[in-house]
Order: C-alpha cells, then structure tokens, then sequence
C-alpha cells in the first residue's frame, strides 16, 4: 500500500532538474510590469510632505501609487484591521510601506523606489519590552491572565523558591524563496492570483477587500513556495493585494518580489520574548508551584499575536504535571516589525521557559536534569488509569514520555556519556563539554477551533487517471505526497495515477492556512472522505452488477475485486462512466472532540499531543565561546507515520532550526529601530558546517490513539522545540567552568560572545 | 544605457544574449534565457542558490555580471542531466530525501558537482565545509551529507 512507504518528495526530480516552478519561475505575461514599496527611514511619527516626482520620473517607471489611489480597503492584516497596505500618514517602524512604484522592470522598481523625498515629524518609538510596558503600550486591555491551583500558595510552601529571568530572541524565518505574487487581471475585473503562500483563502479575502469585488471575483492559485515556516501564512497578503491594485490599476500583469533585504526589513519574525518565573521546589526536586510572566514583543500591528502569545501559555507545562501554576502574558505594542507566525507559534517560547525552570531546579539542588524531569513528569497512559490534566484542564490521555526516555536514553548512551563528559572536562581546562536531554509535549490542532476544518476535490477521469486537490498548501514539508499516498490507497491504485494539483481556490473554497502543523491532519481526511465517497458509489455499482455486497469489492494493486472476479481499476472506471456513475466528489473534515474557550483559558483546545525527546552533546572553546554539536539522538513520535522519510527530514530540519534559533541567529535593532541583521551577511542561518557531527533521528513507531488519517500524527512543528536541548547543553558546558555554585543563566541566542561572558561569570565566581 | 552584446556557451549550446551592463548574470540567466534553475535567495553572494560554473569555476552568478560571460563557458543545473538521464548527483538526492522545498537544490547541486570533478574522495569534513556557502533552510543538510558522500562512492566505484 501507499501509506507509509517513504516516497521521496513528490516534485523531487523537478527539484533536482530545476524544472520546479516557484512562483518567479512563471514565464510572465507580455507587458508584466513590476512593483516595490517605498519605505518608512523612521520608527514612528507623521509624513510631512512626500514628494513623489523624482520617483515618478524615474527610468521605467508607469505610476506610483499611494494610499489615497487605492480603489478600496487599504488593509492587509490578518486579524485586526489594523495594517494599511500603504501608510495613511503616520509610520510605526522602519520599513513600512508608504508607497508604490509600478515599473518596466524589477530594478527599475527598486532604484525609484529609493528617490521618494520625505518629510516627518518624528515621534517618541517604543522599541523594547520595558519601553512598552513603561508607557502601556499593548493590545487588549491589559495582560492575560491563566491559573491552575494556588501557585502564590504552593511556592510559598514549597521547600526551596528561585526567581529568575530569561530572555530569548525572534527569528527570521529565511525562506529561500522570498515572498513573490503575481497577478493577472481578467475580463470582467477578475484577478488571478499566483502567489506563494501558505493561506491561498486568505490572499483572495484581502485582494477581494482591496479592490472592492466579491470573492468569486478572486482566484488565487499556489503550487509550491520555497519554504514557509509561518512566515507566508499572513506577510504575503501586502504583495499580492499590491499586484492586484496595480494591475487594476493599469490593466497589465503585476509582479512583486521582495529582494531579500527588503524581505527581512519589511516582513515580521517570530515574537521575541522575556519570561520571570518564580518557582517552589522540594527537595526530592518536585515542583509544586510556578508563576511565569511573559513578556511578548508584537511589533507594530496585532497580525496573530493573540493567538503566539496564547499558545506560548498552553506550552507553559510541556511535559511536566504542575498542579499549581499562574501564567501573565503581555502582548506589547513596539514600533518594530509586526512578530508573526513561525514554527511552533509561541509554543517554542512557552516551552522553553518551563524547561529552563526544570534545568534552573536540578542545577540548585545538584541533581541530573533528566531525573528532575522525569520526576515532574506527567502520567503514563494507561487503561483504566485517570488522566492528569493541564494547566488550561484538558486531560494528557497519551502521554508517553517515560517510554520515549528509557529509551533515548539507552540508544544514545545517555548516562554513560553524561559520566564522560564529567570526566573529559576534568581533565581538559580550555575545551568544555555539555550533554542534555529535553523532551517535548506539543499540542495539535489550530486553538482558534473553527480553522480546524478543511475540503478537498478528487475527480476521476475516464482512463483512471485521478485529479487530486485539496485547501494544504506545500512548502517543501511533503504534504501534497502524503496525501497523494492517502489516495492512491484508497483507490489501491498505484502512485502515478494521481495528479497532484496547485492549491486553488477555485477548486476548494474556504481553507484555513497550511499551519498549526495540521497540513496532512486535515486534508488527508478530507481526501480519504472525498475518495470514499466515489469508490463506495463504485462498490454499489459492481455489487449490483455482480449480486455481491458492496462491502465485499475490494480496490487493491491496480484492480477491483468483486467475488472471484477482478478487474483492471481502469476498465471500472470506464464502465463506471458508461453506467452513468459520477466520478468526482468532494470531500469535507472537521475535527472531533475540540472546545476552547481562549478568554479563561479552559478546555480542550487539542486533538492529541505529539512528543519526542532529544539529547544533544556540545563542545564548547572557552577562551572564544565557539561551540559545536558533537552528537544528537532524537526519538520523534509522529504516530503511525504516512511517510518516514518526508518526517525525518521534518525532524532533522526543524532541530537544526531550532538549534539556529536557540544559538546563532540573533536579530540586532540599533537605537533607532532600524533592523541590522537583514541578510545572511549579518543573519547567521545554520550552515551545513554547523550540522551535529553524528546525527542520529529515529522515528517512535506508535499508532495515534486518536482517529487521525491512518494514525499518524503532525510532525512540521513539534520537532523544533528538539532545539531546546542545545542550549540546555551549552549551559551544562558552561557550568563545567566554574565550581558549581553559579547557574549559568543563558539568554537566547547563546552565541558565542553570550557564552563567553557567561564563561568569564563562571570564572569570576569560582 | 546601452545595450551589450554577449556570445557565451551555456550548457554546451552557443548562446548569444543583449543585456544591460548592470544586469547581473543570474538576471541574464533566468529573464533572458529563460534557465529559471539559478535562484536568488538572497542576491549579495551569501546563499548560494544562484550557483553556476563559469569555465571551471564555482560562482555566485548574482555576484557576475551577464556582460563578464563573454566568451566563457557557463553550466548550470539545467545542464546536469542528459536528457531524461539523471546525473548520479540528481539520483542520489531523489533517493536520499536531500531536498524539501527544492529551492536551495540547483545551487548545491552545482556546487557539489564541482566538488566531486575536483576531489572524487571528499571527506565529510571536506563536503560540509565546502557546501557551507549554500543554505537550506529546510533539510537540517544531513541527508544532503548522506547524498554526497554515497555519490561519491559511486561515482569511484565505477571509474
């Protein structure tokens, strides 16, 4: 069968052709013309006086366009209304779009677009976490408020309390493929869109809105982006509104791509965050209370803030049973980029507060990491047995960490090694090393409940050859070859008779963002109905046919069984059609057993948990604060897998990136507001020289206990969070400078100037 | 400006080409011959998602300017395959899952072709040092690691 072979990509040989079509691959039209923005040089204040002309007489250029010339809404947020396509007049952060330049040619775009003469009246900015809290700058009225238990209470009676703080910072996505669109206008004032994207729904919405049209008017069609990571679910919708009003506006096929310092300057990142957690230990080191006040920095307009900053509170426990826990989050305005969806959607953030809480506790009472974990650890599953609940009281019915630990613990030599690495740094004064293990506990569904819904479209053509189209976009992850295999098995018909097809509005309407990692969660299912639905009409056709039970006819290896006859899935089909059998159908799936109520911070808001757990062993040279991964063993749950190698490779990436996140990739704002890391120059990616030495990625094999397709589980965003371990591994190797009586208290990104002045604290200390 | 008249050989083909002298060769590349392979990923010379040979030199083609291709031979990742053969490189990468959103996949391509004309036996060191001038953003690169390495071994294997 299809399901769970590991298949490569499904545009692999395209990829490696460079035939792959990203969305500034399509031949354009005769006559493309191509835009940029004019951006705010200011933090915040008002425009003065904007003088357009040298733009306008600049080389290639057609107009210029501002915010008074769009024909209607001038508006591309996601969420609140509250982000102009173009400035109305005031500015709230470097980079911010003021106008249009529509030109021959991409850099004639650019160049005029450097030539606006503007005037402002600058205005105070609020740049960092206690500037916005300082002058209350936030959206809601005021912070967010979850609590479980008496936390204030348990800490005070707890054995031991420590207050600390810990600060970690945003990340640029880096997609290869910048953000690119491209809109055709067509008779009658429609739009085509094509546009790399991860809300293709979305996209028609906003371009709808913008030129004032219903949204059948609209059709907007992705087949790939060059990666997307969160950051194509909100931050392309300005470039394709901009094609479509432009291409409104001149009646010629608009094109944008944002070049890549633009791309970094314009677009928003992961929200950086600062958590103050307050904890009360006991001795045995159980946890028996902890507050945490989190401190999210938004930027400019409100995007999905709401839900980044929700979900980095639902993460606040991972994987640990803390009966009594208060979570304050602040969602703070700054005059910077508006923070926006990446990978794990601030549940890497939540996360990796209370990690740092478990490794704060196990340093002050000397203990291995691992063994206070464990001790915290939520339940087993087991039959019969009572779930333990979250902090937000939703039952953890499957939680299987202890098992995922015995075991990582054992392949990777855990104790063993954690002894070498005492030894090692025994005996070497200059070259340090750190060994940590880290386990994840990540909730899957999207929290705002009715996202969690998605269509598809199959038909079925006369040959038997199937067109395939369902709302999940894809960006590199596999899913349109995941799904490919949930339908070649359903059908029991081999791999090449399925065409996998661009997203596309126009086919299934109404999606929710390829997000949340429920990309082949929820399209799986709706293919596996939308199949079902034409091979059950089939069954009821050759069981009449053949006086058989419809349930009896068998579709398998490129035939249909019907009693001990069988025949080609081709010739079905074509007397299927002759009989007058409709072939396609469409296919509808919504997820079960979801509640949530976001304002108390009470209910089921996931359908299950996925987990995994890595252990990562660093060296540190501590006269520069260079470092390496040395050896990372990870154990991923991703349920019953549809694909092992499309999720190892989920796996394998996403700890690289959050091993990126977590230590190299730090975004620099001078006092000005002006980003400084706006290219790789500056914005240090992984590279291939920082992979671990000896990787190590295993799947754990277990079937989903949920109904989910096939019993698999998402794998796009808990696998990051692996990340975590890395920098628990830097702080072990730290700790090793000094004489044990200074937790090294790392700020994210630890890199290595960060380590070296935590090295030199070290050093001082002892 | 005026426009420059340029005869180069790309692929193996003789290809003449006008361009602005400001135009990059990565622009020449995919806006006036339509050889989209080349990305930019980020257009200073930092990503190498628009790698090309230039005579028998890895470069940046968004670092070259189209007017400097005069009389060279250029090779991009359009021209690794012989017709629907793949190149041992292409085969391996399918086969190794080495790619995800495929976008970062010409540039490593060429840059490892290279590698591997110049130094059939690399060691891992010597692959991940010299790929460490082409990012992914996706792969975590261990299986484009496990790709170059058993290509290599082939590639011996049958010489």
């Amino acid at each position: 069968m299809s399901v769970s072979r590991p298949l490569p990509h499904d545009a692999a040989r395209l990829h490696v052709t460079g035939q792959a079509r990203y969305v500034d691959d399509i031949p354009s039209p005769a006559g493309t013309l191509h835009l940029a923005f004019g951006l705010s040089e200011i933090t915040h204040g008002r425009i003065t006086h904007l003088d357009l002309d040298p733009v306008r007489q600049a080389p290639g250029v057609k107009c210029v366009l501002v915010a008074d010339d769009l024909p209607a809404a001038n508006d591309v947020s996601p969420s609140a209304h509250d982000e102009p396509l173009l400035s109305t007049g005031s500015v709230h952060y470097v980079g911010q779009p003021i106008f249009l330049v529509v030109a021959a040619s991409h850099q004639q775009a650019r160049r005029a677009a450097r030539m606006a003469v503007i005037d402002y009246a600058e205005e105070p900015a609020i740049l960092t976490i206690d500037e916005a809290l300082a002058a209350d700058s936030r959206f809601e009225n005021g912070p967010v408020e979850w609590a479980t238990g008496d936390a204030d209470q348990a800490i005070r009676d707890a054995d031991h309390q420590l207050s600390r703080s810990l600060t970690m910072g945003g990340q640029e996505h880096f997609y290869l493929e910048g953000q690119a669109a491209l809109a055709w206008p067509q008779e009658g004032g429609d739009m085509l869109v094509n546009t790399s994207t991860q809300h293709p729904t979305e996209i028609q919405h906003k371009v709808a809105e913008a030129l004032g049209v219903p949204m059948h008017a609209v059709r907007v069609e992705t087949r790939r982006m060059g990666g997307g990571f969160g950051g194509k679910e909100s931050q392309g919708n300005a470039l394709a509104v901009a094609c479509a009003v432009a291409a409104r506006a001149t009646g010629r096929p608009c094109k944008m791509r944002y070049d890549r310092d633009d791309d970094m300057v314009i677009t928003g990142k992961r929200h950086d965050f600062r958590i103050d957690y307050t904890v009360g230990y006991d001795e045995d080191g159980r946890i028996r209370g902890v507050f945490f006040e989190q401190f999210a920095r938004c930027g400019w307009a409100m995007d999905l803030s709401l839900p980044v900053a929700d979900r980095a509170m639902l993460h606040s426990d991972n994987a640990y049973h803390i009966e009594n826990m208060r979570i304050t989050s602040h969602r703070l305005k700054t005059n910077t980029q508006s923070a926006t969806a990446y990978r794990g959607f601030g549940g890497p953030q939540g996360m990796l507060g209370i990690e740092r809480v478990l490794d704060d506790v196990a340093f002050a009472l000397g203990r291995d990491p691992l063994d206070v974990r464990r001790r915290n650890f939520y339940p087993s599953a087991s039959a019969g047995s009572v779930p333990a609940t979250t902090h937000y009281g939703m039952p953890v019915e499957d939680f299987v960490l202890d098992d995922i630990c015995d075991r990582l613990a054992a392949s990777s030599d855990y104790a063993a090694r954690r002894q070498a690495v005492r030894d090692w740094n025994a005996a070497n004064p200059i070259l340090k090393k750190g060994i940590a293990l880290t386990p994840v506990k990540f909730g899957i569904s999207f929290t705002l409940t009715h996202l969690n819904q998605a269509g598809a479209l199959v038909h079925v053509y006369q040959d038997g050859s199937i067109h395939l189209n369902h709302g999940g976009t894809e960006m590199g992850q596999g899913l349109f070859q995941k799904v490919a295999q949930v339908a070649a098995a359903r059908f029991g018909v081999d791999l090449s008779m399925i065409k996998i097809t661009a997203t596309d509005t126009a086919k299934v309407p109404n999606t929710s963002a390829t997000a949340a990692s429920s990309g082949s969660d929820l399209n799986g299912m709706a293919v596996r109905i939308a199949c079902d639905t034409i091979r059950d009409r089939l069954a009821s056709f050759l069981a009449e046919r053949h006086q058989a039970e419809a349930a009896d006819v068998i579709f398998r290896d490129g035939q249909v069984h019907v009693g001990a006859e069988s025949y080609p899935f081709a010739t079905v089909i074509n007397e299927a059609y002759m009989a007058r059998i409709s072939l396609s159908a469409t296919g509808y799936y919504k997820t079960p057993k979801i509640t949530w109520d976001r304002i108390r911070g009470r209910g089921r808001p996931f359908f299950y948990f996925a987990y995994g757990a890595s252990v990562s062993e660093v060296v540190i040279d501590t006269l520069t604060g260079e470092n390496r991964i040395l050896r990372t063993d990870i154990l991923h749950d991703a349920g019953a897998s549809l694909n092992p190698a499309l999720d190892i490779g989920q796996v394998e990436g996403a700890y690289v990136q959050g091993a990126g996140w977590l230590t190299m990739e730090e975004l620099v704002w001078d006092d000005a507001g002006r980003l400084r890391t706006h290219a790789p120059s500056t914005y240090k990616i992984p590279a291939c020289s920082d992979r671990p030495d000896d990787f190590r990625v295993t799947l754990y094999e277990m079937e989903n206990r949920e109904d989910t397709i096939y019993r698999s589980k998402a794998v796009g965003e808990p696998p990051f969070m692996h990340g975590i371990s890395v920098l628990m591994a830097l702080s072990d190797a730290v700790a090793a400078c000094g004489s044990g009586g200074l937790y090294p208290d790392l700020d994210a990104p630890a890199t290595p100037e960060q380590l070296l002045t935590a090295i030199e604290r070290q050093r001082a200390a002892s | 400006m005026s426009m420059i008249h340029v005869s180069t050989t790309v692929n193996g083909d003789e290809v003449d080409f006008v361009c602005d002298p400001r135009e990059t060769l990565l622009d020449v590349l995919r806006d006036r011959l339509a050889l989209t392979g080349a990305k930019e990923g980020c257009g200073t010379g930092d990503c190498g998602a628009c790698s090309v040979m230039v005579d028998d030199r890895l470069v940046c083609s968004c670092l070259m300017l189209g007017a400097e291709a005069e009389g060279k031979s250029i090779a991009t990742v359009e021209g690794l395959a012989k017709g629907e053969d793949l190149h041992p490189l292409q085969e391996k990468f399918i086969e190794h899952a080495a790619l995800q959103c495929g976008i970062c996949t010409p540039g490593i391509l060429v840059a490892t072709k290279a590698l591997l004309d110049k130094n059939p036996d690399p060691t891992e060191t010597e692959v991940r040092y010299w790929l460490a001038g082409n990012l992914c953003r996706c792969t975590g690169y261990d299986k484009i690691i496990r790709a170059v390495m058993d290509t290599a071994a082939d590639l011996r294997k049958a010489s």
